[in-house]
């Protein structure tokens, strides 16, 4: 009888210390969403939008520069990374037997726990160390490089869950190979390929190292992709390290804006992956 | 492999894709329409091929250039660059040891710290938790997986830092003292602190991979254990833990190479300096933040050489660790994707 209430209690405390786990693992959470809140909100404004950077020492201006040369290089990253990620996804899921899907699945296993850092190296002794000086394609290459592996194991995910037997009902009705894979698989997952795609954008959005001797950053409003561009995480990591009041304040703005494009970004794709396909577990 | 090929090549994948079925298609008779769709199937198969050949040629190249890069002050410095202490871009002489130290024990206090955490969350939510907590709890922390690093350095800096130095640290010193670790003078900016922002930022991941690892243990272990009169928590550990041991190990493992390669915040937090100190207390340095830092900076080839052959090192460790947890994961789950999908 007493070991038996022993042994209960025991089972009760452990899953009292697990519920203090949770509790303890949230708190961050919390707590850098209501920072960023309470220390950005204040400075966002129209001009921290549309303007450029006050000289410093003043106050006002904004990251107008910023915020179109993050669309700029992301943009450009996922023209390069989308196109491939998907096409090696909806290989390795249509061609499973074949030993380049081994071999790319477990590259892309390699590449996806490869540290941004030496991405951006390689993407500096890549291009920029070719070309001679830095730039936003040099960005955008390693931001895809780091995009390609998760958007292929989405979009292979996505294709394995089609039921084999709405591939057999196309064959069957004389469908050549490659037609069933893109008007009856790949059109049956395209919002789990899109979605996942967009998870991936929101996973480079934020990424600051591998930008930091590619895209460089810049003063300046910049379009031209093969010129150094600034970027919002670039902003926050110069802003956050520099010795002003200012742009301290400038670094919370900037990184509340990222994290708002990141989460809408990465909450709409995770709930519509949810809904239509439950993956979530 | 594609386009010389002909069209038995083309079926044999398709008999394994639908191994079960008695479904292939049918032998090329009819020469007008088959040999369309045929050539159509090449193509699209070509061109699906290049998309995936694309990735390995990437990553040969990646090594390559990283390789190259390095070469200079591989063939200076030798292996002795990983023992070797000094750093002196102005006498161009360069050693790794402090950058690797620094690596390691930032990750081992992540590990020490995120590890009891995220292995509580996980087995709570796969084994205890009531059906309406478990999705938003796991949303909620994969949430912490989606905020940028940079942002964990911003927060760093202005929040974290000035908590730990006037209460945290102070408590620490005056309990641990005794301990070398929790020695000597508190700055801001220290090991200790990276350690604890890697913590927050491992944790999401090794959450993740261990709830799926233990999602995959079979029902069968827990009723079994159940049947024979142990209490759910007796269950989980006399069951479902041995099961999922080495899933966990790699999910574990997989926090390490996260948190070995993880840069801006490291870089914000640790104060980077290079040098070792037996306190926690004390700046030190990582691999990855004196890449950050001294890259764009680095005007001598020797330096830059220097800085390639660290982040060559990092490649090649995070690639052991990488592999070494996918491998320990497929021994519970063989062959899933677990852990491999974009958080």
């Amino acid at each position: 009888m007493n070991r038996r209430v022993v042994r209960r209690f025991v089972s009760n405390a452990m899953v009292g210390l697990m519920v203090l786990a949770v509790v303890v693992a949230l708190l961050p959470l919390f707590f850098i969403l209501a920072d960023l809140i309470v220390k950005g909100a204040g400075s966002l404004s129209v001009d921290f939008f549309t303007k450029m950077p006050a000289p410093a020492g003043e106050t006002g201006g904004g990251v107008a520069h910023a915020i179109v040369g993050t669309l700029i290089i992301v943009g450009t990253a996922s023209l390069i990374g989308l196109p491939v990620g998907v096409a090696a996804g909806i290989y390795c899921a249509e061609y499973p037997g074949s030993r380049l899907t081994w071999v790319t699945r477990f590259v892309a296993d390699v590449m996806n726990g490869t540290p941004s850092i030496v991405v951006g190296v390689f993407a500096w002794a890549w291009i920029v160390a070719t070309q001679k000086h830095f730039s936003a394609l040099a960005g955008s290459a390693a931001l895809a490089m780091l995009m390609i592996p998760m958007v292929l194991r989405t979009t292979e995910e996505m294709i394995k869950l089609v039921p084999n037997s709405l591939r057999e009902a196309a064959l069957a009705l004389g469908y050549p190979r490659w037609r069933t894979s893109l008007a009856v698989v790949v059109r049956t997952t395209l919002p789990g390929i899109v979605t996942g795609s967009l998870l991936a954008v929101a996973r480079i959005a934020g990424e600051t190292a591998p930008l930091l001797f590619t895209a460089l950053g810049s003063q300046y409003m910049g379009l031209d992709v093969n010129q150094p561009m600034a970027a919002l995480p670039l902003t926050v990591f110069t802003y956050a390290t520099g010795p002003y009041e200012e742009w301290h304040r400038y670094a919370w703005a900037a990184a509340l804006v990222l994290i708002m494009v990141v989460f809408v970004l990465s909450l709409g794709a995770r709930l519509a992956i949810g809904r239509r396909f439950n993956l979530n577990g | 492999m594609t386009f010389s090929t002909d069209a038995a090549d083309n079926i044999t994948p398709m008999t394994t894709t639908l191994a079960s079925e008695p479904v292939t298609r049918p032998p090329a008779q009819d020469p007008s329409s088959l040999e369309l769709a045929s050539y159509g199937d090449r193509v699209f198969r070509w061109l699906l091929t290049l998309g995936a050949l694309s990735i390995p040629i990437l990553l040969g190249f990646l090594v390559y250039e990283l390789w190259s890069g390095a070469r200079l002050a591989v063939d200076k410095f030798g292996f002795d660059f990983v023992t070797s202490s000094t750093w002196d871009p102005v006498a161009e002489e360069f050693g790794a040891f402090p950058l690797i130290f620094g690596t390691l024990i930032s990750s081992v206090v992540a590990l020490a710290i995120a590890v009891p955490l995220s292995l509580g969350v996980a087995i709570y939510l796969s084994e205890f938790a009531p059906k309406f907590v478990r999705q938003p709890v796991a949303f909620l922390i994969s949430l912490l997986a989606a905020i940028p690093s940079v942002v964990y350095g911003l927060w760093g800096i202005f929040v974290l830092i000035p908590i730990l130095r006037t209460t945290a640290f102070p408590f620490l010193r005056d309990v641990f003292g005794f301990l070398p670790l929790f020695q000597g003078p508190i700055y801001g900016p220290s090991m200790f602190s990276a350690g604890i922002i890697l913590a927050i930022m491992v944790m999401p991941y090794i959450m993740s991979v261990s709830r799926e690892v233990l999602l995959a243990v079979p029902d069968t272990q827990r009723e079994a254990a159940l049947a024979l009169g142990a209490t759910r928590w007796e269950a989980v550990i006399t069951a479902v833990l041995p099961y999922a041991r080495s899933g966990i190990a790699g999910a574990v493992i997989l926090g390490l190479g996260r948190a070995l390669g993880e840069t801006m915040a490291v870089t914000m937090l640790i104060g980077n300096r290079h040098e070792i100190a037996a306190s926690l207390f004390a700046p030190g340095y990582t691999m990855a933040a004196a890449i950050a830092n001294e890259f764009s900076e680095a005007v001598g080839d020797m330096h830059l050489s220097a800085l390639a052959y660290v982040a060559f090192l990092l490649f090649v460790v995070t690639v052991l660790v990488n592999a070494g947890a996918r491998l320990l994961i497929w021994r519970v789950a063989r062959g899933s994707g677990i852990g491999s999908k974009a958080l």
